[in-house]
């Protein structure tokens, strides 16, 4: 508001001052007071929006950050776990009974292998940090937690004496999915995500600049092409979920291909990144000045020759930055996954194309309707996970555009 | 004697039209074009000379519309026959543009690219040999000898202009086609490619297209004048500039228009 008041009031006295040397300044003119006002208006205009559009963006960022952040640590609680045949066979009895309702129901499961690894275990009690439950994991991180007061007392307790911390959480990048929080992880939807891209780019990168080769270079403008270049066009702008239904019904009803498996998954996403891939790389074919194919044909080489040796090298950059472009949003979509089943619950990351998967964002989906607070902490890192892998794709496509840039 | 002319004439074009969709662009043309000479083609903007110079590689072919009539005869074939694959004509007929337009490649490649692909030379001792000779012969060598692997495109427009010289001669062609070489091109670039030429046709037929009046008194030895798409009048250069027999032709070589 003030700034407006001191705008008006110096306005006003420079027109007054102008008005005195009206008669002698050969460029005066009335009308452009008015002018450069509607003029600094404007701009006012476009940096407010602007701000805005940062500030939605910082908020989001930051939200995801300060929620996110937490899940990277987890809490281990020292105490003393006997190894002995019968607590293998029961492992619950490894520990004072004191601390059942305190340590991870998923931690005592994994007794007998740590055994079976370390031999030398057997028949001994050891002093060891254990991971604790999600509640207390919670109480830990200062957020709401639901702990009897029994146990409480326990944990501050144990707290009081520095036998309880926070320390980096390797679960959630060494493990999958999991109904316990604390043993909950993104591994297999990572791996899921991988194979399901590895599967969409050997698919649509070859079909995709295959096509927009033949329209951009073998191509004559005729009616069937033009045909061919509309549904193109629209396929691009059918929403995603309709993607999903055809690959529900050509790939797993039809085919009779694993449902949720990557194999599936990647092939609905290649139906969906095609048209990107084939739009930006006809636009990269089109940039290839003609003169080039002239000069090919004018020293009599081949179709292949001119296209593969001389028009490819320019195009490339544009193509792969189109490729990833589209292996971005790819990477990114759950509707169609959804329907294709990759949203299922996956603990063991899958080892190939065949067997169930999920991906990351199917995983943040999933995260995001499970009741325990935990998961909430997990689906913001999940979407700092994500986010990071697709910010460094995008970095990768502006890298090999300057590489392969050849100058001339 | 008829043998000699027989001998002389490298290009025998014969009643060509040609039509780019509905519009009849080249009206029957007949001309003879001489071996080891250099033939100027001269006229208005839009009179069809650049036209009538791609279809001596049959560049046509590429551009759909357009339909080629009549006969193009280079050693006693018609380059139009069924029989004649368009690939190997352009081999025999190179053609160099208006505009530089290297390969986004290496010196060395540009030159070695298209050799190697026509088979006519092996990678190593023998390219490197080819690469030298097409170089030293477009007169290019001294300057690049010593940056082959740079790419060509690093190039000044008239060495540009020379390096597609040196690519369309090392496929070892009989007639080379130019298409306004020069016409982009400054002054001392345009000296030393027209020398180039003069050098040149000891070895190949040329056909240029020219804008360029001066051009084609300085190095053609023979001119032809089109316009509106018919061949008016070919002859020697020194009779079409001193004494045409059209008036169409005297009217455009004094600048009346044009």
């Amino acid at each position: 508001m003030t700034y407006f008041k001191s705008e008006s009031s110096s306005v006003s006295k420079l027109s007054s001052s102008q008005k005195k040397i009206k008669t002698d300044n050969p460029f005066y003119d009335p009308s452009l007071q008015k002018r450069h006002a509607q003029a600094r208006r404007f701009k006012f205009l476009t940096v407010a929006s602007i701000i805005f559009a940062i500030s939605f963006l910082v908020f989001f960022l930051g939200d995801m950050i300060v929620k996110g952040l937490p899940a990277f640590q987890q809490s281990y609680m020292l105490i003393d776990v006997t190894y002995n045949e019968k607590t293998v066979d029961s492992t619950r009895k490894a520990i004072d009974k004191k601390y059942r309702r305190i340590v991870s129901r998923s931690w005592l499961r994994d007794i007998p292998a740590m055994v079976e690894q370390d031999p030398s275990l057997m028949n001994t009690t050891q002093a060891t940090w254990v991971l604790v439950n999600h509640q207390v994991d919670q109480y830990m991180k200062g957020h709401y937690y639901k702990i009897k007061n029994k146990y409480l007392n326990i944990v501050k307790e144990k707290q009081a004496v520095g036998e309880l911390e926070l320390r980096f959480n390797t679960i959630f990048f060494t493990h999958g999915d999991s109904k316990i929080p604390e043993n909950s992880g993104i591994k297999s939807a990572i791996i899921g995500s991988i194979l399901t891209l590895i599967v969409t780019m050997i698919i649509a990168f070859p079909l995709g600049v295959m096509t927009a080769v033949y329209l951009e270079e073998f191509a004559h403008d005729s009616y069937w092409t033009q045909l061919i270049e509309i549904n193109i066009n629209n396929l691009a702008a059918i929403p995603s979920i309709l993607f999903g239904l055809l690959g529900l019904a050509v790939f797993i009803n039809l085919f009779g291909m694993p449902r949720s498996s990557p194999l599936v998954g990647g092939l609905t996403l290649a139906l969906m990144t095609l048209p990107i891939i084939i739009v930006s790389a006809r636009a990269a074919l089109r940039s290839v000045p003609d003169s080039i194919r002239q000069a090919g044909y004018g020293l009599g080489l081949t179709k292949i020759q001119v296209v593969q040796d001389h028009v490819m090298p320019l195009a490339f950059p544009g193509i792969m930055t189109g490729s990833i472009i589209g292996l971005s949003q790819a990477m990114g979509e759950t509707a169609p996954l959804i329907i294709i089943g990759m949203i299922a619950f996956i603990p063991d990351s899958p080892s190939s194309i065949f067997q169930a998967a999920t991906v990351m964002p199917a995983q943040i989906f999933t995260w995001a309707g499970m009741p325990e607070r935990a998961y909430i902490e997990r689906t913001a890192a999940g979407i700092m996970v994500l986010l990071s892998i697709l910010i460094s794709l995008n970095a990768l496509a502006i890298y090999l555009r300057k590489k392969f840039e050849v100058n001339w | 004697m008829t043998n000699e002319i027989k001998d002389s004439i490298k290009v025998r074009i014969r009643d060509l039209n040609l039509y780019y969709g509905n519009n009849h662009a080249l009206h029957n043309i007949n001309m003879d074009l001489h071996k080891n000479k250099i033939t100027a083609l001269i006229g208005p903007s839009g009179c069809g000379k650049s036209t009538f110079l791609r279809c001596l590689n049959r560049m046509n072919d590429l551009i759909r519309s357009v339909k080629v009539d009549g006969q193009v005869i280079i050693d006693e074939k018609n380059i139009y026959d069924k029989d004649v694959d368009e690939v190997a004509v352009r081999k025999r007929v190179g053609m160099v543009f208006q505009q530089p337009n290297p390969f986004p490649k290496s010196i060395y490649e540009n030159v070695a690219y298209a050799p190697l692909k026509h088979g006519l030379i092996k990678k190593g001792h023998h390219c490197d040999d080819l690469v030298e000779k097409s170089l030293v012969q477009a007169g290019l060598w001294n300057e690049v000898k010593d940056k082959l692997k740079e790419p060509g495109t690093s190039l000044s427009g008239g060495q540009q202009q020379r390096l597609c010289i040196a690519r369309t001669i090392a496929v070892q062609p009989d007639v080379i086609l130019m298409d306004e070489p020069t016409s982009a091109l400054d002054p001392i670039s345009t000296e030393k490619i027209e020398a180039l030429m003069l050098e040149l046709k000891k070895k190949y037929t040329i056909i240029i297209v020219t804008h360029n009046m001066q051009q084609a008194g300085r190095i053609a030895d023979y001119t032809a004048f089109f316009h509106l798409g018919d061949l008016i009048e070919y002859d020697e250069t020194e009779t079409i500039f001193i004494n045409p027999s059209e008036k169409k032709t005297e009217d455009y070589i004094t600048g009346r228009y044009g």
